[in-house]
């Protein structure tokens, strides 16, 4: 039987190589493989279940799902968005089934789709420096944001401009075409803009301690 | 080419993706030049990509890779864990019985102390090795897979054991091997004796 080479010293990640020996049976190999995407395994959970210990939950059973059906991995795609589309899944069957109360967001409630969005402030942004994100209250206001956008507007804009997949992957991982995936883009992306706008006095200034109508930046 | 604001917002996703055609691209900077709405849309939406496309923005609880991690080994070692489980069986039925022939024959004066390198199941008892208050395993100083190192402590082989570490198949994997050869060395002779 020939000898096995030990992970640790071999430094070059190969991912293929990685996938075979895990689909040969060296299962143990499997969190090695999956450790530079489980903050966005994390986070794809996070952003449909907006909740920390259901997302937690979720990615580990996608992961051990990921683990499970790896030999119906093809090559095709990206293992990174093979995982984050169980993930997506998972999530999303766990919504059905523990928060079917859950109310959809306030943005996007009566959308059509369509991307035919209307941008309602119109005030001027300064460049934000993105160290502002050094601040969780920053973060957490964005995120707050980022809730209030319809299901179907989040599950694209988290894929695409936060997990940086392409458009291409992002339709795999939604099971949506790509024209669905840049119209849905294009308008979470407006959307957000308008809620966390400085002319709109939305989420940010009521709320926040800062001074009224002057943003954090 | 002239492009209407309504255009500009239609297009402004693509925009920003480069993913429009040079003469619409050349369009929507002449446009935003001279229209500071559109140019506030524009500037506004940049920002956002920006703001949340920032690896910050991608915040896991702490600890949640440790877990991630423990579910995994619980769910990819049961074959492993079982095969090792026989293992320290037949081992522990080995010296049960070895002690019992040692005892019986020690009225003979033939008795052998038992090597202390298999009473630790293959790793030298001396050996300094690191364990974590709440993990389950051992691992020598350099092991990529030790987690919680804020929390590790550093004790000889021999009194991990003690307190229920088992060895990290990984860093550890060759004195398991030697556990194993150590073991089969020890049943031969008992079973042809």
């Amino acid at each position: 039987m020939p000898e096995k080479t030990p992970l640790v010293e071999n430094p070059v990640r190969d991912e293929e190589a990685l996938i075979r020996r895990i689909r040969d049976g060296e299962h143990d190999l499997f969190y090695e493989l999956i450790q530079p995407y489980e903050r966005r395994v994390y986070f794809a959970a996070f952003a449909i279940l907006r909740n920390q210990a259901d997302a937690e939950d979720v990615a580990q059973e996608a992961a051990l799902k990921a683990l499970k059906n790896i030999r119906q991995f093809r090559a095709e795609s990206r293992f990174s968005t093979w995982v984050i589309q169980i993930t997506v899944n998972e999530a999303r069957m766990w919504r059905r089934k523990h928060h079917a109360h859950t109310m959809e967001s306030i943005a996007g409630r009566d959308d059509d789709g369509q991307g035919n969005y209307t941008p309602r402030d119109f005030a001027d942004w300064r460049e934000i420096p993105s160290e502002t994100l050094e601040r969780k209250e920053i973060r957490e206001k964005l995120n707050e944001a980022l809730a209030e956008l319809g299901e179907i507007y989040r599950d694209v804009f988290v894929l695409r401009d936060m997990h940086h997949l392409s458009i291409e992957e992002t339709s795999q991982a939604l099971g949506i075409s790509t024209a669905s995936v840049k119209t849905r883009l294009l308008r979470a992306r407006l959307m957000l803009r308008d809620l966390l706008s400085p002319g709109l006095g939305g989420s940010w200034n009521t709320r926040l301690s800062f001074e009224k109508g002057v943003k954090p930046w | 080419m002239v492009v209407r604001c309504e255009e500009v917002w239609r297009e402004i996703s693509n925009y920003l993706e480069g993913e429009v055609p040079a003469e619409l691209s050349a369009a929507i900077e002449d446009h935003v030049r001279s229209c500071k709405r559109c140019a506030a849309v524009l500037d506004g939406t940049r920002n956002v990509v920006h703001l949340y496309g920032d690896e910050r923005m991608l915040e896991v609880p702490l600890g949640f890779s440790h877990r991630l991690h423990r579910r995994l080994a619980d769910n990819t070692q049961p074959n492993r864990r079982s095969f090792l489980g026989w293992m320290v069986a037949a081992a522990a039925a080995v010296i049960v019985v070895g002690a019992f022939e040692a005892a019986r024959s020690a009225s003979f004066g033939r008795a052998e102390p038992r090597s202390e390198h298999a009473q630790v199941g293959g790793v030298p008892p001396d050996m300094t090795v690191l364990v974590s208050d709440d993990g389950k395993t051992m691992h020598v100083a350099g092991c990529p897979f030790i987690h919680d190192r804020a929390h590790l402590r550093a004790l000889v082989a021999r009194q991990a054991l003690r307190e229920g570490y088992v060895p990290c198949v990984r860093c550890m994997k060759k004195y398991l091997a030697s556990s194993l050869d150590d073991l089969s060395g020890d049943i031969e002779p008992q079973s042809f004796s």
